[in-house]
């Protein structure tokens, strides 16, 4: 799986960093970055999370 | 479209005697499309109570958070906040493109990196506060001598407000988010509040700090008036909402010491108690259905956050205070970009305070029956006026 970030969207609430910061940064202005090319099955519940939480709607996952 | 015709029931619902919601709410999530409610001013407006639905309406552009807008809602006498019209910068009552620009300005200020910059601080002050607690005998007020000091305490670090002028904030603020303020109280205890931060910037200008009003000052992204109404907006919102989920989530965690330390407390509290309930307010701008219901433009809307976190289809059981759930997609502070700016201080400040507080006060046990507690039945928030505790 590959999980993206709409920077477009992003407020910069930092949901995802808090959840999985193994997965997600902020840069300095705010905006979520993903750190990760692909993520294993571990991986995977926590993104879930985030994308569940994201206030924007902002971070999704998508085969690769 | 409406699956059955409007019914009326009373609102603000009270939580009597209770931490939980209102029990009615249950009733009005299982209700097919939305609920038509008469606010104590006559007006009319839509409750909305299930999950999916908040965060439906708290992300559609259909739907505004301006109060200039016709229909929009006012609880209690003359509103609950200060009208936007008279404070420039009150960024919440605006909706994008305009509330952009603020959110962007303040947001490099809120990320989790930089807030997590700020435990330290916030270690000393809850560790300074129970110091004092713990000096002054083995009985306190733990709203008075705790709850409200914590982030009070931590919001005058942030913005260089000096420590000294608390007394002034926190009456003034009191006397905002309390319904059966009158009109009179309600303008003077704004027009204190403005006068306040008004001489605030002016000193920040002349002399600059290392404090986030200095630092906004400085980037210029936003004019000296209009970082007056964000300051005011900080201060107020930083300490009240805060001070109302340590008092109830001590409460909480004293009627359920086995979950003190657990992981997911915080995500718990927050969902369990969603202290700011009624606090976002909105109108439709345009015909929208929402629910299964159409809103008329013109019509005000009331997401009712507690509602939405005890939603039995989102978070199973709801009504069970369960830290080991995930709660993390609570709204507790709203959705979308109005969704709280200082989220991540306050999950720093609660982890402090319930970290520390039972660790230095394990005796730490209610002075009064529960049911007994002075509850906040009369304000925006819900919360405590006070919190008699014994060690």
């Amino acid at each position: 799986m590959r999980v993206n970030v709409n920077a477009q969207r992003c407020i910069g609430a930092g949901q995802c960093v808090l959840i999985a910061p193994e997965v997600f940064d902020q840069s300095d202005d705010g905006t979520a970055m993903v750190l990760v090319d692909t993520l294993d099955d571990s991986a995977q519940t926590v993104v879930r999370e985030a994308v569940r939480a994201c206030p924007s709607r902002s971070v999704s996952l998508a085969e690769s | 479209m409406p699956t059955s015709d409007p019914i009326s029931i009373e609102f603000p619902t009270r939580r009597r005697g209770q931490i939980s919601p209102p029990d009615a709410y249950a009733e009005l999530r299982a209700r097919p499309g939305l609920v038509k409610s008469a606010l104590p001013n006559g007006s009319t407006v839509w409750l909305v109570t299930r999950h999916e639905d908040v965060r439906t309406v708290l992300t559609d552009p259909r739907i505004s958070a301006s109060p200039t807008h016709p229909g929009f809602p006012t609880i209690g006498r003359n509103g609950t906040v200060p009208h936007p019209d008279q404070i420039p910068g009150w960024f919440v009552a605006y909706d994008p493109p305009d509330h952009t620009r603020f959110r962007k300005a303040l947001i490099p200020e809120f990320t989790v990196r930089r807030v997590g910059e700020l435990r330290p601080a916030v270690q000393r002050i809850v560790d300074g506060c129970i110091d004092a607690m713990l000096a002054g005998g083995t009985t306190a007020d733990l709203v008075a001598s705790f709850a409200l000091p914590v982030p009070s305490l931590v919001i005058c670090e942030l913005l260089g407000v000096p420590r000294t002028d608390r007394e002034l904030f926190e009456s003034r603020t009191q006397i905002l988010v309390t319904f059966t303020s009158t009109d009179d109280e309600r303008d003077a205890a704004a027009q204190d509040l403005l006068l306040y931060i008004n001489k605030l910037i002016a000193m920040k200008q002349r002399f600059p700090g290392r404090d986030l009003t200095s630092r906004l000052l400085r980037a210029g992204v936003l004019t000296p008036k209009e970082i007056s109404g964000v300051a005011l907006l900080l201060l107020i919102a930083g300490h009240e909402t805060t001070a109302n989920n340590i008092a109830l989530g001590v409460v909480m965690l004293l009627l359920n010491r086995q979950w003190i330390n657990a992981p997911g407390v915080v995500e718990e509290v927050l969902r369990y108690l969603s202290v700011a309930d009624r606090v976002a307010l909105r109108v439709a701008v345009e015909d929208v259905e929402i629910g299964g219901q159409l809103i008329r433009a013109g019509e005000g809307i009331v997401p009712l956050g507690a509602a939405a976190n005890h939603d039995d289809a989102t978070f199973g059981h709801a009504d069970q205070f369960d830290p080991s759930r995930s709660a993390r997609h609570h709204v507790a502070f709203g959705y979308g970009v109005h969704q709280c700016l200082g989220q991540n201080l306050v999950r720093i400040e609660m982890d402090t305070v319930f970290g520390s507080l039972f660790r230095r006060i394990p005796t730490l046990e209610l002075d009064q029956a529960v049911e007994d507690l002075p509850f906040k039945y009369d304000g925006v928030l819900f919360g405590l006026h006070a919190l008699p505790v014994r060690w």
